[in-house]
Parts: C-alpha cells; structure tokens; sequence
C-alpha cells in the first residue's frame, strides 16, 4: 500500500473522530482541500503524520480548536466581487422592495463583511428598516468577530473602491467610525441583524426566508454535501426566493437544479420555482 | 536526467491518466504554441494553471479554445473531469483534483506566493492518478511547482520541464529541474510532440 493511500486512511480516521468527539461533521467536505488543511497543520505543528494528529486531537480542545480555525476557510470581502452587488441592487431589491417584510439569511457570513455589504445596499434602497438578517457561521470565533464589525483601515482602503466598483456613489466613509488602525461599522446597519452559530451540516432550517446568500462555502463541501445545503435552503425558500452563490459555485451540479430558476446566471443568481410548474 | 531526444517514443508509455501543466511569466506564447497543436482525439484531461492577474476576464480562456482542436474551457467547481478537455484555473483560485475525480476550486490562502498556485494542481492531481500523472513546468519567473513536481516524482509519476534555455523566463524550469530531477527536458515543439505521442499509444 502506497503512502497516499495510507494518508486517505489517516484521513477517514481523524475526520471520523473529530465527529464523534467535538459533533464537528467534516466527513463529506472536499477531500483534497481537506487534506491540503491537515497537512498544512501538520507541518505548522511539527507533526509527521495524521495519526499523531489525530491523537493530539482527541486529548487536547485547544488543538481542536486551532484546527477548526484552519479547516474553516474565512476569507472575505466588503463587496466582494463588486458587480454581484450591482447585480442585487437591479434585479433583487426591486423585487423584495414590494414586500410588506423581508427576511434575509447569510449562510457562512465569515467574519461579516459581506452582512454590513447587503445591510449598506439596503439601507440605500431605503428598505433596511423593513428587514430582518440572521447571519450564521459554524464558527463562533468568527462570528464574534462578525457581530463587532471591526475591520483595519487597509482593508477598508479596498472596501471602498469595492464599494464604488458595486455601483454605490454615496460617502462610504458614513458608514464607518475610523480609529488609529481600524473602523468600527455603524452601529444602525447591524440593529436588525441577528449573528447566530449555525451549522450547514446538521442544524435545521430556522424559517422562511426570501433571500439567501451563501457565498464560497460550497466549494469546499463534496457534491452529496453540496445537496444537503441546497436541500436545506431549497426547504426555506418560499416560491419565488433568491438564492445567491459564490461567482466559481453553480446548481448545475446539483440533484436540486430544476427546482431553480436562473435570474442572473452570470453572477449566479438564481430563484426557487413554483412547485406546480 | 533524460533527455528527449531522436528516440521520441521510447519514454512514451500508454499508461498514464492525466496531464498537469504548470506555466507563468510567458506562458500565453508557450500555451498558444502547445495546445493547437494537440489532435482532436487526444485522450487525457489537460489541468492547467496559468498565474495571470486576478481580475482577468475569459478572454484568454476563449482564445485558446479558438484556436485549438480540443476543448479549453475554465475549470468549474464540482465538474466531473472528462478526457481531451483542458481545464484551465480561474484567476484566483486554487485548483484542485478532488478524489472523485471532480474538479474543486478554493480561495484558500496563496502557496508558494500565488494562487492559483501550480504546486496545489501538483500535489492534488497526484493523489488521484499517482504514477499516471505527467507534470509539466513551463517558462515562469518564480519557483511555484517545484514542490509538486517533487511529489509527482515520489508517486512515480512523469515529469517534464521547458528546457530553461527555450524558455522565455527560467527561473522556474531551473527551479523544478533542481528540485525534482525531471524525466524530460524539453523545447515546446518536443513537448507538443511528446504529447502527441501519447496518442498514438
Ligand atoms: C470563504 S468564507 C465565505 C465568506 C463569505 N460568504 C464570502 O463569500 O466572502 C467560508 C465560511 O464558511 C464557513 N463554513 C464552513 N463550513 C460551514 C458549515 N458547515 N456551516 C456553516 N458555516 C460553514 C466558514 O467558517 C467560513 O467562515
């Protein structure tokens, strides 16, 4: 047997026991990202192999932890990909505008920034007083982070061409209270959203949204894991729900992809179908 | 090392699964010379990454696909891979080979300075095809790839680097070739035909 082959066994094994004792269900992720996560991790630790990872695992929460930082992918944007805002602002708000309430889930929101990126457009679109927001991440650390909405000064630099990239020509700089070396998001875009620990892989649906994003999670799940997400957001979307990926994510690919229409297939847009036809 | 030279069949085995390409600084000239050249029948998915700028747009992607016989097509997450197709990594992302034989892309932190890195396709393409994999590093001003082709060659899979004097930046075919020990050194014109080779097997 070949050391790769060994190295999938080491895999299954540490994967198998990070669920069973932290409930953290990395099982049906991608695998070779999942191993390039592992190996990285070895070679920071000075371990030489999977196995003694593993062991390290299993007796020792704050190795988990540090593992679970490195496992969760978090890097983001303000208006990442800037014409996906655009895209929003055309073809999604002037649909929610009409609604007598409208409810959002950002599914993965990472350490927030793309949570403050919606909350600006619309509060532009003069419907964010009418919203309600639940931003989720498996990451608690992180959502931490999220719910401060501290970001450097450096990254609110590119935030801001970002900003203008997506269209938007008002003063960024009123959305934000600069300090020394960071900025501190106002307080009024996050009043009515809710930051909450939520797992894609096992916690359920928590209502009916009408619109969900998630944004470069999926890629990182195999295609049945994939299904199961899509499953979950397909179950809380009414007729009609947006659905909104990651610029390099599709349906295509997935079991669910006739229950969607597209509506901006370019920037991956999409909406859920009447049941009936 | 060995060189390939006159006997153009003897290093050509039929055995092998997929190629992985590695390319940089020069390479829309080194791809623009290699991939027309490849017949419509040819039989192994091609895996390419190009750094190129992270806000490039498709442009190159269809070129390429113009001009060549085989299909060239940007690599798309969760696809299932497919022979004689050429799947090219999205600027700024990683590409890498999923042990389905999918294609997963990720934006996860840039190795070896870059992303998509050349040493992510390596190292996750030989897990899969192990010693049916060939790596191939052309012109590029930086050492990305080394490691991987390093890997390729552990697994006992077929490496194959731009002859540096051929190339239009050498640091790294210079780098792969002291790292890796390579099979092949080779200009593009013997690549193209070493690949054609393949072929015919
Ligand atoms: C690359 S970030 C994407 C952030 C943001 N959506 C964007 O597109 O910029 C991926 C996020 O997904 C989260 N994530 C990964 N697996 C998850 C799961 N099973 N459930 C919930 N969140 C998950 C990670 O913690 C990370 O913050």
């Amino acid at each position: 047997m070949t050391d790769i082959e060994n190295e999938k066994i080491e895999i299954g094994l540490l994967l198998e026991a990070i669920y069973r004792k932290y409930g953290y269900d990395f099982r049906d992720y991608a695998k070779a990202s999942i191993k390039r996560r592992i190996l990285r991790h070895c070679n920071l630790s000075g371990l030489k192999t999977i196995s003694e990872l593993q062991h390290r695992i299993l007796y020792n929460v704050q190795f988990f932890e540090a593992l679970l930082m490195d496992f969760s992918i978090n890097v983001t944007e303000m208006f990442r990909d800037p014409s996906f805002y655009g895209a929003i602002r055309e073809s999604v708000l002037p649909v929610l505008k009409e609604l007598p309430h409208i409810k959002i889930w950002h599914a993965g929101c990472s350490t927030g920034e793309e949570v403050y990126s919606m909350a600006i457009l619309l509060k532009e679109a003069d419907i964010l007083d009418n919203t309600q927001i639940y931003a989720t991440d498996f990451n608690e650390k992180i959502i931490k982070k999220a719910r401060e909405g501290i970001y450097s000064l450096e990254k609110i630099k590119a935030y801001t061409t970002n900003y203008q990239k997506a269209g938007g020509n008002q003063s960024f700089a009123d959305y934000y209270t600069a300090g020394n070396e960071s900025a501190v998001m106002n307080k009024n875009l996050r009043a009515n959203v809710v930051f909450a620990d939520h797992n894609l892989v096992s916690d359920a649906s928590f209502g009916e949204m009408d619109l969900i994003i998630c944004r470069n999670v999926l890629i990182y799940f195999d295609r049945k894991l994939q299904d199961t997400a899509i499953g979950l957001f397909r179950e809380s979307l009414p007729s009609g729900g947006f659905l909104c990926l990651g610029s390099k994510e599709s349906l295509r690919f997935s079991i669910y992809s006739e229950d969607f229409e597209d509506v901006r297939i370019d920037e991956k847009i999409y909406r859920k179908k009447n049941s009936h036809g | 090392m060995k060189r390939f030279i006159g006997k153009k069949t003897a290093m050509v085995d039929s055995g092998y699964a997929a190629v992985a390409v590695g390319v940089s600084t020069g390479g829309l000239d080194a791809l623009k010379f290699i991939l027309p050249r490849l017949p419509e029948n040819f039989n192994l998915p091609i895996f390419i990454v190009y750094h190129i700028h992270k806000t490039s747009d498709d442009f190159l992607v269809c070129h390429l696909n113009d001009i060549s016989r085989i299909r060239v097509k940007q690599a798309e997450d969760k696809e299932t891979i497919i022979p004689a197709v050429v799947y090219m990594a999205p600027p700024d992302y990683h590409l890498l080979i999923e042990w389905d034989c999918t294609i997963a892309l990720s934006t996860s932190e840039p190795v070896s300075y870059t992303r998509p890195s050349i040493d992510v396709l390596f190292e996750t393409a030989v897990d899969v095809y192990g010693e049916k994999l060939i790596g191939i590093i052309l012109t590029g001003a930086n050492r990305d790839g080394s490691a991987g082709a390093c890997k390729i060659k552990a697994a006992g899979g077929l490496v194959v680097v731009q002859d540096p004097e051929t190339a239009q930046a050498d640091t790294m075919p210079k780098a792969a070739i002291a790292a890796a020990e390579p099979d092949l050194i080779l200009s593009l014109e013997e690549i193209s035909e070493f690949l054609c080779n393949l072929n015919q097997n």
